[in-house]
């Protein structure tokens, strides 16, 4: 006689994952007392007492017993736009939008193609500059000096990565080079700046370039900033896709050159697509690191969204309203780099299915 | 001249030629130009800036430093706080992490809510932010006259958190450390050394064992023979006036960077540990069950063995980064490597020799840290018939 198979149901699922055995079930009910008195003093000092308006911030300050959201409803301009001019913040508002569009679109599968993602950025990114910088379509120019907040972060990101993309490209293509000295160069340079910590490649270009550069080319410090860390994610990102073009397998390459295509043929038609599909889970982790990074160039003295809240709660009227702040900060990181790993995580297990 | 560049040889030494002298012409363009901005600003370049007095303190120091003392040293205060500042962060996120990545694999769906939530929170933050966030807190604890008082042992307040102390002078402590690092070594060697390798295992195992007892009393005479003299071996913290008195104050600096970096790293690590453990297969604790090991002996001496072993490559490179993430620490103020660095071009001006310590410095650091963990996972991983999955 056959044996059906029955699906467990919700209680001998809940028995199973909870209350198994002797141990099982003190664990559930030891952590599960945790959990109740986390979550319910979170709620109590976050949502039950805490004061939400800028109107009665009397209610906030030493001794208060909840959380003091009134210094974001007065302070959250601040946060997100930085210095940039009062009047003028709508435009660096839909910078932010339009960046996020951008990172949204390349998303979906129809702009995956080395062209349409190309033209997808640069166009994104041209929009985002002209928004924020102006002096085209009778907006007011506002100057790099004046950027902060969440479009100063953004704009970081979305030209490191711009940058240090193609960059990591031609890295990597150079380590694997067939020529020994251009590929053990190669190496060293990219052995090296992996080893040195980004903070201290980032005052290095922000403080040091000068020094080293003829003075036509040095640039303004933003922008020596961005090429720095563009440069260190190009070398993490090279290596990432030496990665991806080591699981090719050979004869990818070969039967390329048996056909009689040409180098740039091979690479641009066979080798790299196939790399950045094998690359691409490690990829979005890389951006990952790379978005959460971008909080360093605080310390370089850029008003990006975690210096300027610094600067929210840096005021006398504001100064015991830390924790709300850093809070708020770090859920707008946190929409940003769980969506993006969220999705990582989707793709892997996509090509897990893809490859079966 | 045109035949001459058919030829693949000659083409390839062109463009081997171009790229590396192409290198080189960059590095001689900096190096002119730094030379030339030098000498407009009157400085000198080379290195005997090293042997001058710095003139400015640092606020916490390993070894006896005072603004008399010379670039040298202050650098040497800077590297020797940062391999501090990394053994204790690193080793904290090693606990934590492993707990987190058993607690995440261990089949209560409580215990892994718990460590999911702990992982996807600290990890989708910048280290950053969460470094700034406990220093916010620590710094924002009451007075010391109103500090939180822990049982009479540990104190917290705004200025530090006191704990109570050995008075043993800082030789002896340095010499326990030298001492453990020799042991390290000479374990290391027993391990992987090919003159040892007809040693009988069980043989082995007692000369480890004795290696490492034999640390341990002389850890303890040394503590002993270094006791400051005419005061009581243990010393506890004690309010006198406005502030306390004896024990060992940790500066909210240090702690906000111990605190931020372990809670960061242990989330990371903790992922690793997880993949370690889903890495073992199944084979291996039924294997365990069926030769009538509980469940506790299974996790402890087949899971946990196996799965440590099969994440040591990955760990290796994430000590590595978190190593490099200590910098963070000039945020709040933490006196590291890259801090008194970065003080030094200000006060020196030797902007280029400067830069080259620290590059110098942290190459040397991580390459040995990685060579030091290569040879751990030599001496622990599974080599030929052990390997079952």
């Amino acid at each position: 006689m056959a044996r059906t198979y029955h699906p467990p149901t919700a209680l001998q699922r809940i028995r199973r994952g909870y209350f198994s055995n002797r141990l099982d079930t003190a664990m559930t009910l030891g952590f599960g007392a945790f959990v109740a008195w986390a979550l319910w003093s979170l709620a109590d000092w976050g949502i039950v007492n805490a004061v939400w308006s800028a109107e009665n911030r009397e209610a906030c300050g030493h001794g208060a017993e909840g959380a003091c959201w009134a210094v974001i409803d007065a302070r959250w301009r601040l946060i997100l736009f930085g210095l940039y001019p009062f009047e003028e913040q709508w435009r660096s508002a839909l910078a932010c939008v339009v960046m996020v569009l951008v990172g949204g679109l390349s998303c979906l599968p129809p702009f995956w193609s080395a062209r349409r993602i190309a033209a997808l950025w640069i166009g994104g990114f041209a929009a985002f500059y002209i928004l924020m910088r102006g002096g085209f379509f009778g907006l007011p120019e506002v100057f790099e000096q004046n950027w902060g907040g969440l479009s100063l972060t953004l704009f970081i990101f979305a030209s490191v990565t711009l940058l240090g993309m193609p960059l990591a490209v031609v890295f990597a293509l150079l380590r694997r080079s067939d020529l020994p000295w251009i590929a053990r160069t190669m190496g060293l340079v990219i052995d090296t700046i992996r080893s040195l910590p980004l903070l201290s490649i980032m005052f290095t270009f922000a403080i040091v370039l000068p020094f080293v550069l003829p003075g036509w080319l040095t640039g303004d410090k933003l922008y020596r900033v961005i090429v720095g860390y563009a440069l260190f994610f190009a070398c993490y990102q090279a290596e990432i896709l030496r990665g991806g073009m080591q699981a090719l397998p050979a004869g990818q390459e070969e039967a390329a050159k048996a056909l009689g295509m040409s180098y740039w043929h091979r690479i641009g038609h066979i080798v790299l697509p196939q790399t950045f599909r094998n690359a691409l889970p490690p990829t979005i982790n890389q951006l990952v690191i790379t978005f959460k990074e971008t909080s360093l160039v605080a310390i370089i003295g850029f008003f990006e969204v975690l210096a300027s809240g610094n600067a929210a709660y840096g005021t006398s009227e504001w100064n015991f309203a830390h924790v709300e702040v850093y809070c708020f900060v770090a859920l707008i990181y946190f929409v940003f780099v769980f969506a993006l790993s969220r999705y990582g995580a989707y793709l892997e297990r996509r090509m897990a299915v893809a490859s079966r | 001249m045109t035949a001459l560049l058919k030829q693949k040889s000659v083409r390839d030494a062109v463009y081997q030629i171009g790229f590396v002298g192409a290198l080189l012409a960059l590095i001689v363009m900096f190096a002119l130009s730094a030379r030339s901005n030098l000498e407009a600003q009157g400085l000198t370049s080379g290195f005997g800036f090293l042997a001058r007095s710095t003139g400015w303190g640092v606020s916490f120091s390993l070894i006896e430093f005072d603004s008399n003392d010379t670039y040298l040293r202050v650098i040497c205060v800077g590297l020797l706080n940062s391999l501090f500042l990394g053994a204790i962060a690193l080793s904290l996120a090693t606990v934590l992490g492993t707990a987190i990545g058993v607690m995440r694999v261990s089949g209560n769906r409580m215990a892994e809510l718990i460590g999911t939530t702990f992982v996807e929170t600290f990890r989708n933050v910048p280290l950053l932010l969460q470094v700034f966030f406990w220093y916010a807190i620590l710094t924002a604890l009451p007075r010391p006259r109103d500090g939180i008082d822990l049982g009479g042992i540990v104190f917290l307040s705004g200025r530090g958190i006191y704990l109570p102390g050995l008075n043993v002078g800082g030789g002896a402590v340095l010499l326990v450390f030298v001492a453990l690092v020799a042991t390290l070594g000479l374990w290391l060697w027993l391990k992987n050394a090919r003159r040892f390798a007809r040693m009988a295992p069980a043989r082995k195992v007692r000369v480890s064992r004795s290696l490492w007892l034999g640390w341990v009393l002389l850890a303890v005479a040394l503590l002993w023979a270094g006791r400051i003299a005419g005061t009581d071996l243990l010393t506890l913290p004690y309010l006198k006036g406005l502030n306390y008195a004896g024990g060992i104050r940790v500066s909210p600096e240090l702690l906000a960077c111990i605190v931020g970096i372990s809670i960061y790293g242990a989330a990371y690590i903790g992922e690793i540990v997880r993949a370690g453990f889903n890495a073992v297969g199944p084979g291996q604790s039924e294997a365990g069950h069926a030769l009538g090991l509980s469940t506790w002996q299974t996790f402890t001496r087949i899971r946990l063995p196996l799965a440590i072993r099969a994440v040591m490559p990955t760990l290796i490179n994430q000590y590595v980064w978190l190593f490099k993430s200590t910098t963070v620490g000039i945020a709040v103020g933490f006196v590291d490597f890259f801090m008194v660095i970065s003080t030094s071009i200000n006060q020196s001006g030797q902007t280029l020799e400067l830069i080259a310590i620290l590059m110098g410095g942290f190459l040397m650091i991580n390459y040995s840290l990685a060579w030091v963990l290569n040879r751990v996972n030599d001496a622990i991983r599974l080599k030929g018939t052990q390997l079952r999955s």
